[in-house]
């Protein structure tokens, strides 16, 4: 996998070649299972889980439902604590902004903290269409970037790797964006990390910029949170002059007490863990210690159109801790680059139709990406139906036409009047029951194809059992 | 106490064996069963593929079979949980765009009287031992609407356990979901195999004779899985397991 999202094929296709990966299917499989079974120890011993997932569900849509408020508190408070807040429409606005203050600056280069938004905008590609390197110091976003690859995971974006692939990563490419690897260097977990950590070293030392985006935004005080686990986020928080965070408009909360909440449901639900290891918080700037200079880049890209849906809108509560991808039966098995975004699994097939539109053939496809088991909705922190907006945007395909739906909207209506008439239905039931030595157990076809490729059809009954029942009571 | 048979479409057309074992068992137990013939489908493929105004027809039609009866039963978790679950929300919509509440009234009546079989068996009759004889070793899958959707917990388990003969295997990865999910089986035919592949594999490695489920869609996938590795695992509801007696089997 390299390069773009763009031009990315549906997901049944993309998901056809991943199924029969077997190396990337074992990766997932053993990552997937060992977080979910880790993560439901660590929620069963919170005996309140149930009150704290209607609280951060409920903190959520109150914010939602008075979002301009708490946007505009928010962007008083930061400028009153010393930074600057630009407001960008969309992916290109956002990446506009960001090349700009980095050019002001005079530098070349900068270090990110892990950050979906960035992610989501391609600030990186963007950047570097400016002259401009950003590095990213995350180890599983490192592993990714060098191996000129893209993530798979929201937590864990290196998912689909395993150690010996991110050995060779590391021994072929370091070398080219700063400290080789260390020779002979073998794939054992501490040294990766430790070959990781002195590459990244260099970098956190003489970097002037840095760039992240935040997993929260207070807006009483303007603070802005990151959650991270390896202190690279600290270094890249605290190290440059300059910082700029780029933050998604839905991750306001009002208050320090409203976080309170989710410093509880995230760290349980994406990591396993009771206390998140290294969670900075920052005000502005303060003079003599930290970044000088403080810019917020508050995003749109699609948001307030997602929150004009009233049943979409809940897919704005996320907080990114990717339990739903743990838990899928389908993230498991098809992969996270075959949702063609950085927003891969459940969420993201219900977060990227409605932040990129449905137009292009990989988003109109990935609301039906799911067999909706119901098993995200159940691990959910923040209580996302995902598969009531799975089914609520399908009904936006299915009314854009396109792509076989006016087809299938025809075969569903006549389909229709069929079961509004039982006595058709009926006769429909007795003429396949009685020609049913005739039937075939694999059928070619759209539809019957695909089933019988792996599946035999039924055989079919003598007689239905509306029969039965007008014979014998 | 007026009952009607909720037959489901698939059931009637393809598996009426559970059709008819559900009616004996029901009768057996001292229900009175009626089989409204107005009923065809609940619409939940067509309101799961994105097609909710052309469902709204069949929930029309599924409410007035269903009129005038003071429960409603279906051998099948899925098609309950579209009557409790999507039906009110067809109807809300419905509403929301200005077209009355005859939707919204229609699903809130049929909702509250609409059961799963084993749901049915277990609070509403108060039985768990029906007098059901099956000498196998079986393996219970739990489908997703049934266990997530509807909550049924452990009363299939409980209903099985307490059949004459009947040995209950443990399945690993009971609560997964085995990849049939209506359309998606035709629409993401790949993903859908693999999961249904891995369950499969799941309930061969206990040396099961039977896979039993609630459900005839994901036991059609399933079996079609089976039948086409000359599988020696046979599909089977668990009604035709609780119909059979010692003096006479339905499965």
């Amino acid at each position: 996998m390299s390069g773009t999202y763009l031009g990315m094929p549906a997901f049944p296709e993309a998901a056809r070649s991943s199924t029969r990966d077997t190396g990337l299917r074992a990766n997932l499989t053993h990552a997937t299972r060992t977080i979910r079974d880790k993560r439901a120890t660590a929620v069963a011993e919170l005996d309140d889980w149930a009150q704290l997932r209607q609280a951060g569900k409920d903190i959520k849509d109150r914010t939602l439902r008075h979002l301009e408020h708490y946007l505009t508190q928010a962007e008083q408070a930061v400028t009153a604590a010393g930074g600057t807040v630009h407001w960008a429409a969309d992916a290109a606005e956002a990446n506009a902004v960001v090349a700009d203050l980095v050019k002001a600056t005079g530098e070349t280069e900068l270090v990110k903290v892990k950050s979906m938004a960035t992610q989501e905008i391609g600030l990186n590609e963007a950047l570097a269409a400016e002259g401009i390197t950003a590095y990213e110091t995350d180890l599983a976003e490192l592993i990714v970037q060098l191996g000129h690859d893209l993530p798979s995971h929201i937590l864990v974006p290196a998912i689909h790797k395993n150690r010996s692939e991110i050995r060779d990563i590391f021994t072929e490419q370091m070398g080219r964006w700063g400290r080789p690897a260390p020779e002979g260097l073998t794939d054992d977990p501490a040294e990766l990390a430790e070959a990781a950590r002195l590459h990244l070293r260099e970098k956190f030392l003489r970097a002037k910029v840095g760039v992240s985006g935040a997993n929260f935004l207070v807006a009483e005080t303007g603070t802005l949170v990151v959650l991270e686990s390896e202190g690279n986020g600290r270094m890249c928080l605290t190290l440059p002059r300059t910082l700029i965070s780029v933050v998604g408009i839905e991750k306001v909360i009002p208050t320090w007490r409203d976080l309170e909440v989710y410093l509880q449901l995230l760290p349980r639900s994406s990591t396993a863990e009771r206390m998140n290891p290294y969670t900075t918080t920052w005000t502005g700037t303060t003079e003599g210690d930290g970044p000088q200079d403080f810019h917020l880049v508050l995003l749109d890209n699609g948001r307030t159109d997602t929150l004009a849906d009233q049943v979409g809108r809940q897919a704005l509560r996320c907080i990114r801790c990717s339990a739903c991808l743990n838990v899928c039966p389908v993230y498991e098995r098809a992969g996270g680059h075959a949702y063609g975004s950085p927003y891969p699994g459940p969420i993201g097939a219900i977060l990227t139709p409605q932040l990129r539109g449905i137009q292009s053939e990989i988003d109109a496809s990935l609301p039906y990406a799911s067999s909706l088991c119901g098993a995200c909705y159940d691990v959910c922190p923040v209580a996302i139906d995902i598969p009531e907006v799975l089914v609520h945007l399908r009904e936006q395909v299915a009314d854009q036409g396109g792509s076989g739906h006016r087809l299938e909207r025809a075969a569903i209506k006549g389909a229709g009047w069929v079961l509004d008439h039982p006595a058709l239905l009926a006769a429909a039931e007795r003429a396949a029951s009685r020609t049913r030595a005739l039937h075939p157990r694999r059928l070619p076809g759209p539809g019957a194809g695909a089933w019988s490729r792996t599946r035999d059809l039924p055989e079919l009954p003598a007689e239905p059992f509306r029969d039965w029942w007008r014979k014998h009571r | 106490m007026r009952v009607a048979l909720f037959a489901t479409c698939v059931n009637d057309a393809v598996y009426p064996s559970t059709a008819i074992a559900t009616t004996v068992l029901l009768e057996r137990l001292g229900v009175q069963v009626d089989f409204p013939a107005a009923q065809t489908c609940c619409g939940q493929p067509q309101y799961n593929t994105g097609y909710r105004r052309e469902t709204e027809p069949l929930l029309r039609r599924t409410a007035r079979a269903f009129a005038g009866y003071d429960q409603v039963v279906a051998p099948s978790g899925s098609c309950v949980a579209m009557v409790r679950d999507h039906y009110p929300r067809i109807g809300a919509k419905a509403a929301a765009e200005g077209r009355g509440s005859e939707l919204a009234d229609h699903a809130a009546s049929l909702a509250a009287r609409t059961y799963e079989l084993t749901e049915f068996l277990t609070d509403v009759l108060g039985v768990t031992d029906v007098g059901a004889y099956f000498p196998h070793t079986v393996v219970y899958h739990p489908s997703c609407h049934g266990l997530r959707f509807l909550g049924l917990g452990d009363r299939p388990r409980r209903l099985l356990e307490a059949v004459k003969g009947l040995e209950l295997l443990e399945l690993p990865g009971a609560d997964e979901c085995c990849g049939f999910g209506g359309t998606f089986a035709v629409k993401n035919p790949d993903v859908s195999a693999a999961m249904g592949a891995d369950k499969i594999s799941n309930a061969g490695a206990t040396g099961a004779q039977v896979l039993c489920g609630a459900d005839n869609s994901c036991l059609m996938h399933l079996g079609g899985l089976l039948h086409r590795q000359d599988s020696p695992l046979r599909t089977l509801h668990i009604a035709e397991i609780l119909a059979g007696t010692e003096e006479e089997t339905h499965a």
